[in-house]
């Protein structure tokens, strides 16, 4: 029951887009048609799901204070969290690196039509946003944590394919010249993001 | 370019939020208090700047194919010197938790990979370090203006102090997550009806 709550939560209630706003370069850059956000989507609910528990576990077990202490009991008072950025900055790159090889190897379809999003993830805040925030959020076990990837990416999925389809059919309307293209795309989201705030109320 | 336009162009002309879009994200979430603001517009500009001149003189050693794990390295470090800087000076000048995370975000701030991509790898040391010192004012730029906008309507303040008149009611939409885009995308709409070569076809 707590899985279920804690993953509709993160889909809706703590949208990475709506309430965080992390992710938005990418966001606004790709959203231009449903076909490649689509594919951009996917491929972000896929690597925050393997890179979110990973790092979870280098919290656990490495940075966290006291978190060395099932090494060896002098290591207890040892706190390395200062290193977190650059670990997981580190697991976040790596992670991408080898599912653009793999994907180029073995599915090159994919490949030829995710191509060039595929390396943009490592610097997609969304993924280490997600690492981030999960370190405050003092998850009990890596399943918590995948399930909050798990939800977080669909929850960036469904926004960043939402603004696609509005921006589709917004090519057809009448925008200000001055608020053409990006400003009338900002001016959406905001719309959206209030839209969103319905679910806060929400308590699970 | 001469020294000078390096300088200027991101203030207005190619300023990072409202022209190229880059590293919106930190930008909407820490303006709603105006100190919030001015740390994080520090912190991002120490950040480029020194990225941007570190990569710039590394620029002719590091493989193509490596290049963003160098590059992420390097702006890692940067952001682990600024978040500890802040950290040790916490007990004088308190900062927010959530601004933590988005000081730890500056290392997928768009802004900072783009101009190494964009300008350190191809550009000698010091007109690096203004470019990226240039860049990181100029998302300063806008976010003081947002966050001004947000705390005086928000809060009825200005850092922390009341300057609206006592009987003001606050409203809330403008402290609500939305309308900083809203906001945004009013400040991209005015920049463009003032420089028309900007407007999109």
């Amino acid at each position: 029951m707590e899985y279920i709550s804690l993953f509709v939560k993160s889909i809706f209630v703590d949208n990475m887009i709506f309430a965080y706003f992390l992710g938005m370069c990418s966001y606004l850059a790709v959203s231009k048609n449903v076909k490649t956000a689509n594919g951009l989507g996917l491929a972000v609910i896929f690597v925050l799901f393997c890179t979110l528990p990973l790092n979870y576990l280098l919290d656990k077990f490495l940075l966290q204070p006291g978190a060395l202490a099932w090494l060896s009991p002098k290591l207890a008072e040892l706190d390395l969290s200062f290193l977190s950025f650059i670990l997981f900055i580190a697991v976040i790159a790596a992670f991408t690196q080898l599912v653009e090889m793999v994907v180029e190897r073995f599915l090159p379809s994919l490949y030829s039509s995710l191509g060039i999003y595929l390396p943009l993830i490592a610097v997609n805040c969304a993924i280490l946003g997600g690492s981030l925030f999960m370190q405050q959020k003092d998850f009990v076990n890596v399943g918590e944590s995948a399930v909050y990837a798990l939800g977080s990416g669909i929850g960036w999925y469904l926004a960043i394919v939402f603004l696609a389809a509005i921006r589709e059919k917004m090519a057809y309307s009448n925008v200000p010249r001055p608020l053409k293209g990006i400003g009338i795309s900002f001016i959406t989201v905001g719309l959206m993001g209030l839209a969103f705030m319905i679910f806060m109320g929400i308590t699970l | 370019m001469k020294l000078k336009d390096t300088f200027l162009t991101p203030l207005l002309k190619g300023n990072p939020i409202t022209v190229l879009v880059l590293g919106v994200c930190s930008a909407l979430a820490v303006t709603v208090t105006l100190k919030g603001a001015i740390v994080m517009a520090l912190s991002v500009t120490v950040v480029t700047g020194l990225g941007n001149f570190v990569l710039s003189l590394l620029r002719k050693g590091i493989p193509n194919r490596v290049r963003i794990i160098v590059q992420l390295v390097v702006v890692a470090m940067l952001v682990i010197l600024v978040d500890q800087i802040l950290k040790s000076i916490e007990a004088t000048f308190p900062i927010d938790k959530q601004l933590s995370v988005y000081i730890g975000l500056i290392i997928t701030n768009c802004i900072v990979m783009g101009r190494i991509e964009a300008f350190a790898l191809g550009n000698k040391p010091f007109p690096s370090l203004v470019d990226g010192l240039a860049n990181g004012l100029g998302y300063g730029l806008i976010l003081v203006v947002v966050a001004f906008f947000r705390e005086l309507f928000g809060s009825g303040t200005l850092f922390g102090l009341q300057v609206m008149p006592a009987g003001y009611i606050t409203n809330n939409l403008v402290i609500l997550p939305p309308f900083a885009l809203i906001l945004i995308g009013c400040i991209i709409w005015a920049h463009r009806a003032f420089d028309k070569e900007l407007q999109e076809k």
